[in-house]
């Protein structure tokens, strides 16, 4: 290696029971304690529980969004299945493999990368200490190999097994510190430079999520289970416990998003969470609540479809769903977080924007974003709170719950309020909200609530341009595609092409002047997502919002876009 | 009774005017939802929150256009889904009477599921269906209600397929009174409605409303319609022994239980900086809160 090493990417694998994911967060856990950045991803297999797992890491000095292109070391804590994620795991010539021969021979599928093997008896060292595990052996290897100071190695460990008493803390311990020393006899490491140590966040991007939604003031969720997107719920529920709100769990996703309704017209900010599967069924739902301008969160942490796909692998397909999935025309607002780190504000902004314009919106999530654990710099700020406009201009009979205004919004008081009694209604409505048929009253009310998307200043908000803002070459990307887009673009420039990477937050409605200027000067545009039919490049080329020539860069999931995958595709353009 | 200490306002003097809207029914003239109507403006009367402290919930259907036609706050939401809407509201604003409404398709048949649903969670809510055994508002289609051999354009000769009993599955699933009342009785029915607004948990009326359209023969209803037959108690096995065993033309308080309501929600200090708190790591300025750290390790791998 002549250049400093910034980063480290290993996987710790082994079989259900063996705890290779908790080695994992330790690994996380430490790396933040040492002034690190990191990612960390889970594989587990098809069993529901207790199959093989394997923890996919990479930490270092800088903050990490992407999956790196390859492995520099794979621990296996045993061998069996583990050569399932062999695809999943790229390893070359230059990676390790430290395994007990105890295990067996290194299964054919990821000997075939030519890394080199490093033999350790890893269950005899954790024999060796008294209530010892394997995993813990495996932990105490990977913070060797990464050179992670040995005061945050135990810090990490403390906090994450303290709950379970002394004895296991000790035990863990006195694991960790003998894979460590053994590992230290091989001579081999990948340490790190020193970390710049300050306080930082851990967590995923359904937590970070989840906590967007308590700092936007939800007060109400209702939803029912699905994979990806069940975490937000449970942590909600757990979190309420003692902060105040309430989690329903619905008896399916039509109820919770109409449970959604009933609270959000009570008067409270309101979310309910799915996946595609339950978007599905929520969308003649969500076509009430904009009609009936009803405002709440409509979280959809996006898997692989169609139908059941597969569920716990990430996708970026229901943008189409997201952006016209109702009866009707029915303008709606759908926001995307770009990172992690990007969460808790765009989530909380989400819940800003419902109460403003009276409307659901749709956030956009997906797996890669939300199962992911993360270390990100503590978000510097919080966006400024908008709230519900309740306060009628006129009561009694001239009280008129949708008056046409120039900004399309009007007042929405809650039950409860003395003499201006509404009803909420699907059917096409006058200003008073009484049912109408007129053609006239119809078409005002479709107009208004466009207006309301229109007029809006989403300011800032509506995404962030990386990179060279005079780059000939522009990535455009959204949600998880965002942060390999990042790193592709960083080596592109490098390489000589300079390049920069346009991140959408703001999928609907299309920001065109804001989208226009961060395009300007580009020669060439290349709208990155990961699904099969280009949904965001149709959506832009369809509200004609790319430049002459752009071009789409669409792949489905499972597998996760790393930054080497859009390199090579835009190098290989190029040379055609 | 241990339960239903709702912070009712106090009883004003209101009468059945004070909930009577401007809004015309679009009901054809005869219709028994009608009788409905009126029973509620009486019962809403009767109960004496002003209508600003109401809301009545609907779905799609001939009877679920009800919500306009009264003062009060009001949802006329989406086929089958009046009862999610109810018990969010009435979970979000426990402060608010809520009174849902709607029809057999409706209830009992799109929102079948939401039914069984609204009365195992026991949420205070009064649930009052206008059963005329038909699709009304689609002009005549069998419902979960109509008799097996009722011929019609979308089944001819009949669907062959036996109705169920609402009040038996209201029971099973655990509602916390079942009543039945026919429409064209407007005094009775309103004293009834105001009975199951008082009960706590969930309330549910099944009233026999004709559709003068396309079920005229229920007009015989007004001859048919056994009074006073039932007697109500607080034992479900020999309340649901009674709803079989009779000739659903029986009126009356079937059931009067006192079953827990849902819990309330939890109140908190509602400071998300206190929550964020556990996601901090490294640095010296905080203690790294016990068993936080690890976000995922061990729970919902
Ligand atoms: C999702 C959906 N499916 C179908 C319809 C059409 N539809 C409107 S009302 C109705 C049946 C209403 O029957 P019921 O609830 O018994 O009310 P009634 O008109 O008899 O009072 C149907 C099928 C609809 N509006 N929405
Ligand atoms: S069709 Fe039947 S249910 Fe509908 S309004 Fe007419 S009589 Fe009433
Ligand atoms: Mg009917």
């Amino acid at each position: 290696m002549s250049e400093a090493r910034k980063s480290v990417a290993i996987v710790i694998a082994g079989s259900g029971g063996t705890g290779a994911i908790t080695a994992g967060s330790a690994i996380l856990a430490a790396a933040a304690r040492d002034g690190h950045y990191g990612l960390m991803t889970k594989l587990s297999g098809a069993q529901v529980r207790g199959g093989e797992a394997a923890a996919l890491l990479e930490v270092g000095v800088d903050p990490i969004e992407s999956q790196p292109d390859r492995f520099d070391c794979l621990i296996a804590l045993d061998w069996q299945d583990v050569h399932r994620f062999a695809p999943e795991i790229p390893l070359d010539a230059s990676s390790l493999i430290v395994c007990d021969p105890k295990n067996g021979a290194v299964p054919e599928a990821i000997a075939r990368s030519g890394a080199r093997i490093i033999e350790l008896p890893i269950a005899e060292i954790a024999s060796s200490v008294e209530g010892g595990r394997i995993n813990m052996v495996g932990f105490g290897i990977a913070a060797e190999l990464a050179g992670l100071e040995a005061g945050a190695v135990d810090e990490a460990i403390r906090a994450m097994i303290g709950g379970k008493g002394e004895r296991a803390v000790t035990a863990s311990l006195g694991a960790s510190a003998a894979g460590r020393a053994a590992f230290a006899a091989t001579g081999t490491s990948m340490k790190l430079p020193a970390g710049r140590k300050a306080e930082r966040w851990m967590l995923s991007g359904n937590e970070a999520v989840g906590l967007g939604a308590l700092r936007g003031g939800i007060t109400f969720v209702a939803a029912y289970p699905i994979t990806p997107a069940t975490e937000i719920t449970e942590w909600l529920a757990v979190q309420m416990q003692e902060f105040g709100g309430r989690v329903v769990l619905a008896e399916d996703e039509i109820a919770a998003v109409n449970m959604c309704c009933g609270s959000s017209f009570g008067g409270a900010p309101t979310m309910t969470i799915t996946s595609g599967p339950g978007l599905a069924l929520k969308v003649e739902t969500i076509g009430l609540a904009i009609a009936a301008e009803i405002p709440m969160v409509i979280v959809d942490v996006m898997r692989v479809g169609p139908s059941t796909g597969i569920p716990t692998k990430s996708d970026q397909g229901d943008l189409d769903i997201a952006l016209h999935g109702t009866p009707g025309d029915a303008p709606r607002v759908v926001v995307a977080p770009i990172s992690i780190a990007d969460c808790p504000a765009t989530t909380e902004r989400a819940v800003h924007l419902a109460e403003a314009l009276q409307t659901p919106v749709m956030l956009l999530s997906d797996q890669s974003i939300g199962q992911t654990q993360t270390i990100i710099d503590i978000p510097a700020d919080r966006p400024a709170p908008l709230t519900r406009s309740t306060v009628p201009f006129a009561t009694g009979p001239d009280f008129r719950r949708y008056v046409l205004t120039d900004s399309g919004v009007s007042p929405m008081p809650a039950p409860g309020t003395p003499d201006c009694q509404w009803v909420a209604d699907g059917l096409s409505h006058a200003e008073s909200g009484h049912p109408s048929n007129s053609a006239a009253n119809h078409v005002a009310q479709i107009e208004k609530r466009k207006r309301k998307l229109e007029t809006f200043d989403f300011g800032d908000t509506w995404g962030e341009v990386h990179g060279p803002a005079d780059a000939p070459l522009a990535l455009l990307a959204f949600g998880s595609s965002v942060g390999p887009a990042k790193v592709a673009a960083e080596r592109l420039t490098a390489a000589g092409t300079p390049t920069r990477v346009v991140a959408l937050r703001l999928l609907s409605p299309v920001p065109k002047a804001k989208l226009a200027a961060a395009l300007a000067g580009a020669k060439r545009t290349v709208v990155v997502e990961q699904n099969h039919s280009g949904q965001l490049y149709r959506h832009l080329r369809g509200e004609r919002a790319l430049p002459h020539g752009a071009e789409s860069f669409a792949r489905p999931g499972p597998a996760p876009f790393r930054a080497a995958e859009i390199v090579a595709h835009i190098s290989q353009e190029v040379a055609a | 009774m241990t339960i239903h200490e709702q912070p009712h306002a106090c009883p004003q003097q209101l009468t059945l005017k004070d909930f009577k809207s401007s809004v015309e029914p679009i009901w054809c003239s005869g219709c028994g939802d009608f009788g409905v109507l009126q029973a509620l403006q009486r019962a809403l009367a009767e109960l004496g929150r002003p209508p600003h402290e109401v809301v009545v919930v609907s779905g799609i259907g001939c009877s679920s256009r009800l919500p306009a036609y009264t003062t009060a706050y009001g949802f006329h939401g989406v086929h089958g889904r009046a009862l999610p809407v109810a018990t969010g509201l009435k979970l979000a604003r426990p402060d608010l009477e809520v009174i849902t409404v709607g029809g057999d398709g409706d209830g009992y048949s799109i929102g079948g599921n939401h039914f069984l649903h609204a009365a195992r969670r026991n949420v205070d809510l009064t649930y009052i269906v206008m059963d005329n055994r038909v699709y009304g508002m689609t002009k005549g289609q069998p419902s979960p209600t109509t008799e097996a051999d009722w011929d019609s354009d979308a089944a001819p000769g009949g669907t062959g397929v036996k109705p169920f009993s609402p009040l038996a599955i209201a029971l099973a699933a655990g509602a916390n009174f079942v009543a039945r009342g026919f429409a064209l009785d407007v005094k009775p029915l309103a004293a009834m409605i105001v009975e199951a607004v008082r009960h706590p948990g969930f309330s549910f009326l099944e009233i026999l409303s004709p559709c003068i359209t396309f079920r005229p023969e229920e007009m015989e209803w007004k001859k048919s319609v056994e009074r006073g037959a039932i007697q109500p108690t607080s034992d479900r096995a020999q309340a649901t022994a009674t709803v079989l065993s009779d000739t659903e033309m029986a009126t009356g308080i079937f059931f009067k239980g006192d079953r827990g309501t849902y819990r309330e929600a939890p109140r908190g200090h509602g400071d998300p900086e206190k929550i964020a708190a556990q996601f901090r790591v490294g640095g010296t300025a905080h203690m790294v809160p016990e068993d936080s750290a690890c976000c995922g390790g061990g729970r919902a791998l």
